[in-house]
């Protein structure tokens, strides 16, 4: 079959693309020394800092997302759509609206003075767990509420005629849905917080929040010792392959079989339900839109008063971000049609060190080019690799049940191809499509790895911007040029994933 | 058999432009390079004397800078490096990628300095910044170990201003280091990978004080108009931050190289330095400091290890610090 021809060897392609970097780093490092207490400290810290991130991360968001399943309420699509937010914010810019709402003078601990309760410290696992789940928690969220929508209204409607009480319902529909998409979610949550580093040490407090990643940096950094970095690397992939083959275990399909696209049915159950509904989707909109208020406070003043630099980066970012969102969600798809069995390799690009993976390509291209000319083309690929994982990960369900529910169909009528794609691919999945590409693009917007490493003269990106203007003391100016990020980032999103749920059939 | 024919054309075209006017290619830090920074007076300044185009090439910070040359090799294309720092110059120098500069200077700078490879263009004295308004400032790390105030730092294996401060307790306490960072732990509220995010908590009110330069206020008092900041005086002395230029040995336009770094501490590089670099400059102006400089912290001392002895140091102080603060 074509589709898996053209994903197998698109699976070689993003194999060679992040384990080829670590080879080449590996090879030009001659011999490794093992690894130091000090390296073993930094695994424990890694592991246990993302295993909780990405448990308490599901555990918050599957009240959030059944309660957007369930009630319908004026300012619902806006909630949805700002539940992407978080994840597009640069690493710097979410840390600092965080601490104007957790901070020594944030707004929480104001409140507690003017109640004369003693101050609460940010600083310390708890506070990288609170940033993870502020990153990923939404991200969780818009995840198993698509597996909410996938539940055929059909089911809904049989447990409504039958009679059925939410508990019935919770066990016969939404369970098995749960117990199909949490691993993954778990997963690539966990694998995200894998490879933090900004976050983990700012808010760790010290030397005892180091993770894997700062321990690559410094070995490229400040050692130069390649071979050390490159034995990390593998260590942080070994990490991510057992993760992803122990959710794969777990995961089950939910096997609903195919309903006739009605219309959703809401079963809004009263009672206390109705009220713990309420309270729950207040209290995630809090949390989020308080430090993102706090960050377009912060940004508001500066705005108008940006130098030309900045709208020049903007659009070298737009012009990176498009181009490599449509590659990851096309390579995407690829994977997510072909079989459930390119999980690991759609997983993989998650677990390579951005640091490592820069410093492959650098190694490679020096020979033959000047980095700084293909900074741009390069950023994009790096990009659309990296961001690939999550396309996959929104794809990959949906991709499954129309596999599942219509295959057997196609086959019969000799569906293939574009006209395959055209008729019934595409139309079935537009909504997770549009999600992906509105995430993929956003990341790519914001991303920072890469092009540090490869940008030249004149340049740079956005997000390099922003770091620059605060390295020369423009702390405004950087959190205008932040929000700037920010707004265009949710724009992005805003538009493709709007696309995806509204675009009539 | 069209590309050949092209390609040879890009080549032709490429061999007489370079003929036209040499590029020398520097290799430098981001902020050196940004809008803000020194490097768009740098450059209008040197093509408007040497006949040739200036690249400067922006890569991290300093100590990214070394990895690239590293990475590099002998076939990199930069023929200056220009920002790396006294704790990384030993390593650099190890590295035998460069070239001996030959050029005999006299420097304002606070120490003796001979160093055959190295040529340093401007120079800092870190410095606890804070709030002038703060109730009780600390007049040396025992002071500030004894104190509440509360601090924000870098990490030594992150950053140059964190490897800086590790160096700045080596050098002047020695083998007292460890128990001055057990008396630290507890006013350190956290460790950041880099400056930025460091001064950027500071400046949100989540420290007393933030690891910077004595320099620092003189941004806020010239750009902002803002005289709130200071740096405090430390009785034990300030360590330096010199920053240096190197000529690549692999260069292929050795004699543009050596005209850059004599161009480095003439008026046009060594006047812009102060407000954009917001350092000291290695050879004083002819005009002086700006106004505004006058009114920093001027230590009475400068502490500052020699390089060789910087690198030795540095795995011990790391392990001293990252057990002394893990607890």
């Amino acid at each position: 079959m074509a589709v898996r021809a053209l994903a197998l060897s698109l699976g070689a392609a993003l194999v060679a693309l992040t384990l080829g970097p670590l080879a080449l780093v590996l090879a030009r490092a001659g011999d490794a020394a093992g690894l130091g207490p000090a390296d073993w400290a930094a695994v424990r810290f890694t592991l246990t800092q993302a295993a909780l991130s990405a448990v308490v991360s599901v555990a918050l968001a599957v009240p959030v997302a059944r309660a957007l399943a369930r009630r319908r309420f004026p300012g619902r699509g806006l909630l949805i759509a700002l539940l992407g937010a978080p994840f597009l914010l640069p690493v710097i810019v979410a840390v600092l609206g965080l601490l104007a709402v957790f901070g020594r003078s944030g707004l929480l601990n104001r409140g507690l003075e003017a109640l004369g309760l003693p101050p609460v410290s940010v600083y310390g696992l708890h506070g990288v767990v609170l940033a993870h789940v502020f990153f990923n928690m939404p991200f969780a969220v818009r995840l198993i509420l698509q597996g909410w929508l996938a539940i055929p209204a059909e089911r809904f409607r049989l447990a409504e005629s039958l009679g059925l009480t939410p508990r019935d319902v919770g066990r016969h529909l939404e369970r098995p849905m749960l117990r199909e998409v949490l691993p993954g979610t778990l997963l690539v949550i966990f694998v995200i917080c894998l490879s933090s580093f900004a976050v983990a040490l700012t808010l760790g407090g010290g030397p005892g929040a180091t993770t894997v990643e700062l321990a690559i940096f410094q070995a490229l950094r400040f050692e130069f010792d390649l071979g050390r970095a490159a034995l990390l690397a593998t260590l942080q992939f070994a990490i991510c392959a057992a993760a992803v083959l122990s959710a794969g275990a777990v995961a089950l399909p939910a096997g609903f079989g195919a309903g006739l696209d009605r219309k959703p049915v809401t079963l809004a159950p009263g009672g206390w339900r109705r009220f713990a509904d309420a309270v729950t989707l207040s209290a995630a909109a809090a949390f989020l839109i308080l430090p993102l208020g706090m960050v377009v406070a912060r940004g508001v003043p500066g705005l108008l008063s940006l130098p030309p630099e900045v709208w020049a980066a903007a659009g070298r970012s737009l012009a990176v971000a498009l181009p490599s969102a449509l590659l990851a969600v096309s390579g995407a798809l690829v994977l997510a049609l072909a079989a459930p069995a390119f999980g690991l390799v759609a997983t993989l690009p998650l677990a390579a060190s951005s640091l490592v993976l820069g410093t492959g390509l650098f190694l490679a291209a020096h020979p033959f080019v000047n980095p700084s000319r293909i900074a741009l083309p390069v950023t994009m690929l790096v990009n659309a690799v990296l961001s690939l994982p999550f396309a996959f990960r929104i794809l990959a369900p949906e991709a499954r049940a129309l596999q599942a529910d219509y295959g057997r169909l196609a086959a019969a009528l000799d569906l293939r191809g574009l006209a395959r794609l055209r008729w019934l691919t595409l139309p079935r999945l537009r909504r997770p499509l549009g999600f992906a590409l509105g995430v993929s693009a956003a990341l790519a917007m914001g991303d920072l790895g890469v092009i540090a490493l490869f940008a030249g003269e004149g340049g740079a990106t956005l997000p390099l911007l922003v770091q620059r203007l605060m390295g020369a003391y423009r702390m405004e100016q950087a959190a205008a040029a932040a929000l700037l990020l920010v707004l265009t980032s949710f724009a992005l999103f805003w538009v493709f994933d709007r696309a995806g749920r509204h675009a009539s059939a | 058999m069209k590309l050949p024919v092209l390609a040879a054309g890009f080549v032709l075209t490429a061999t007489v432009a370079a003929a036209e006017t040499p590029v020398l290619t520097v290799l430098t830090y981001d902020s050196f390079t940004s809008e803000w920074g020194p490097g768009p007076a740098v450059e209008t300044a040197f093509e408007a004397v040497c006949g040739c185009d200036l690249r400067l090439i922006g890569a991290g910070d300093g100590a990214a800078l070394l990895a690239r040359v590293q990475l590099e090799g002998a076939r990199t294309e930069a023929d200056v490096v220009l920002g790396l720092d006294t704790n990384l110059t030993a390593a650099a120098a190890a590295t035998d990628l460069f070239a001996p500069h030959g050029i005999e200077a006299t420097l304002d700078l606070p120490v003796a300095w001979q160093d055959p490879l190295f040529l340093p263009f401007d120079w800092g004295w870190f410095a606890f910044v804070h709030k002038r308004d703060m109730a009780k400032v600390s007049a040396s790390f025992e002071e500030l170990a004894a104190s509440d105030a509360t601090i924000v730092i870098q990490d030594p294996r992150s950053s140059t201003p964190g490897l800086g401060l590790l160096m700045w307790v080596k050098a002047a306490y020695g083998d007292r280091a460890a128990g001055i960072w057990q008396g630290l732990a507890d006013n350190i509220v956290t460790v950041t990978p880099g400056w930025s995010e460091a001064y950027g908590l500071f400046l949100e009110g989540e420290a007393d004080m933030v690891l910077s330069y004595t320099t620092s206020p003189a941004y806020h008092l010239i750009s902002e108009k803002d005289d709130s900041k200071a740096a405090a005086a430390f009785a034990e002395g300030h360590y330096l931050q010199v920053e240096v230029a190197g000529k690549l040995a692999s260069t292929d336009q050795p004699e543009l190289a050596d005209r850059f770094l004599r161009f480095l501490l003439e008026e046009p590089v060594q006047s812009v330095i102060p407000t954009t670099n917001w350092m000291y400059p290695a050879k004083r102006p002819q005009a002086g400091l700006p106004a505004g400089f006058d009114t920093l912290v001027q230590p009475a001392r400068s502490l500052l290890l020699p390089p060789e002895e910087a690198r030795a140091l540095r795995q011990g102080a790391l392990a001293e610090w990252q057990s002394a603060l893990s607890r």
